[in-house]
């Protein structure tokens, strides 16, 4: 009998699986982050370590293990060490849901993007923890911005993700990618007779992702110019390295969760060959458009940042809302 | 209302356009050169600490040793001293001292020379733990450098 139909061991054989893929996932993402700086400012990126530079991950790796676990005194200990597993936990739990393929799942649950933002938020918390923690005038900063910033862009990710969920009618990631069967025109994104603004909805879902994710042109939580490495600040070896391997995490699974609900996730765009292979190529061309959109825009003033978001992301996808609401009364009923 | 509205169209296209930009550099050749491995040619006029002119004749340096550089130096780190060899009419350089930690590469020395004998050397790699690795003996490295190939 096979070992794999039994859901316990199923369950933390895809953990481990995710585990080893969230990991390499983050050091290799490092390298293709500053490989791609490299290459968008002209230069060659690191490429010392190995040839081309391919070990220079194993080299950092190892450099964060071999550190020691600074704890500064008076600090919040419980909370100090317990704020890197809590960012990285709830990355974990989401890529549970996500499908990478029609049977590769871990867990193929039907409230799976009610599921993915529940958690996604979560790791907000964590930052802010670690800043509250910290007991670092820059980390305290940075916690109040990620807070402000996080609920900023909480509201119009969610509306956007209203909007899909009433085009597709369901929570099940697996059947949202289902409807996008046979050919990239009937892509959400591309689904324009339902909602002609379902391009500018991606586009909102993209910026939203950014801003979640803390990535630049919005890393006002790490902003190093201002505030040294923001929440971070007092994080030493490998503490450091799991918020940044939570940032990678996040960055694929917002990527992930955008390949699924616009770019029809594992399903071919011309209707053949659908597989995992789809879904990897989508999803790295999205992670790909992260790392370029950090290296061509500087980083936004604050009150900029809100005013984004307040004045121009809230009011447009709450008029998309309306409209794909008022369309499919009216139109598609 | 109408350009407030407007300003979200055109600002997207704006940063589209500058995603655009760095697209293109994406694609274009490394314009930078792996330093220890690969090196820049260095300019002609470039000014290294100076060094004595081999004369390829005789394979000795031109030096006279008239001494017009070590008057002429403003911070005094030329020593020159020559003695005449027999059947010759003009004396010859045994001992060119540079004191390269005071000197401030002003080159009056190479304009002051009368037979062309000091140039500039193409030298940059120049990092050293001691004081005294700058003190340089420029009859012995004149000589070095007429055996190199």
């Amino acid at each position: 009998m096979n070992i794999l139909t039994h859901e316990p061991y199923r369950l933390l054989l895809a953990l481990v699986a995710l585990l080893a893929f969230v990991g390499v996932n983050a050091m290799y993402l490092v390298l293709a982050e500053r490989k791609g700086a490299g290459r968008f400012q002209r230069r060659p990126g690191p490429n010392e370590a190995g040839y081309g530079g391919w070990l220079q991950p194993v080299a950092d790796v190892a450099k964060l293990l071999s550190k020691q676990l600074l704890v500064p005194p008076g600090t919040d200990t419980i909370l100090f060490r317990l704020a890197p597993l809590i960012v990285l936990a709830p990355a974990m739990m989401c890529l549970a849901v996500v499908p990478f393929s029609d049977t590769l799942t871990a867990r193929d649950v039907n409230f799976g993007l009610l599921m993915v933002f529940s958690f996604g938020s979560i790791n907000v918390l964590a930052i802010m923890l670690s800043g509250w923690s910290s007991r670092n005038k820059y980390a305290i900063i940075s916690a109040a911005r990620v807070v402000s910033q996080n609920v900023a862009y909480e509201i119009p990710m969610l509306l956007v993700a209203i909007t899909l969920l009433m085009i597709t009618g369901t929570m099940d990631l697996n059947e949202i990618v289902r409807q996008q069967a046979g050919g990239f025109w009937h892509w959400n994104l591309f689904r324009v007779w339902v909602n002609p603004l379902m391009p500018v909805t991606f586009v909102i879902y993209f910026i939203c992702m950014l801003a979640e994710t803390n990535r630049a042109p919005f890393d006002m939580a790490e902003a190093e110019s201002e505030l040294v490495a923001g929440a971070f600040t007092e994080y030493a070896g490998m503490g450091f390295g799991v918020f940044f391997m939570a940032e990678y995490a996040n960055i694929v699974l917002g990527s992930s969760l955008a390949t699924v609900l616009f770019l029809g996730g594992w399903q071919s765009p011309f209707g053949v060959f659908s597989g995992v292979l789809w879904f990897l190529l989508k999803m790295y061309a999205l992670v790909f458009t992260v790392i370029w959109v950090r290296w061509t825009f500087p980083r936004t003033q604050f009150y900029g940042l809100l005013n984004l978001s307040w004045k121009i992301l809230i009011p447009i996808s709450l008029f998309t809302l309306l409209l794909s609401s008022a369309l499919l009364k009216l139109v598609h009923a | 209302m109408k350009a407030s509205i407007l300003e979200v169209p055109r600002g997207f296209w704006s940063l589209l356009v500058g995603m655009r930009v760095t697209l293109t550099q994406f694609f274009k050749p490394v314009v930078t050169v792996p330093y220890p491995h690969k090196t820049l040619p260095i300019p002609a006029r470039y000014r290294g600490h100076i060094e004595l002119v081999v004369d390829p004749a005789t394979g000795r340096p031109l030096c006279t040793a008239c001494k017009l550089c070590e008057r002429a130096c403003p911070s005094d780190c030329i020593f020159v001293d020559g003695a005449k060899r027999e059947g010759e009419k003009k004396k010859s350089v045994t001992e060119y001292r540079l004191d390269f930690t005071k000197c401030s590469l002003c080159g009056s020395c190479v304009e002051a020379c009368a037979s062309d004998a000091i140039r500039f050397s193409k030298d940059y790699n120049l990092a050293g733990t001691r004081k005294e690795a700058y003190q340089y003996d420029l009859v012995q490295r004149a000589a070095e450098e007429a055996k190199k190939p």
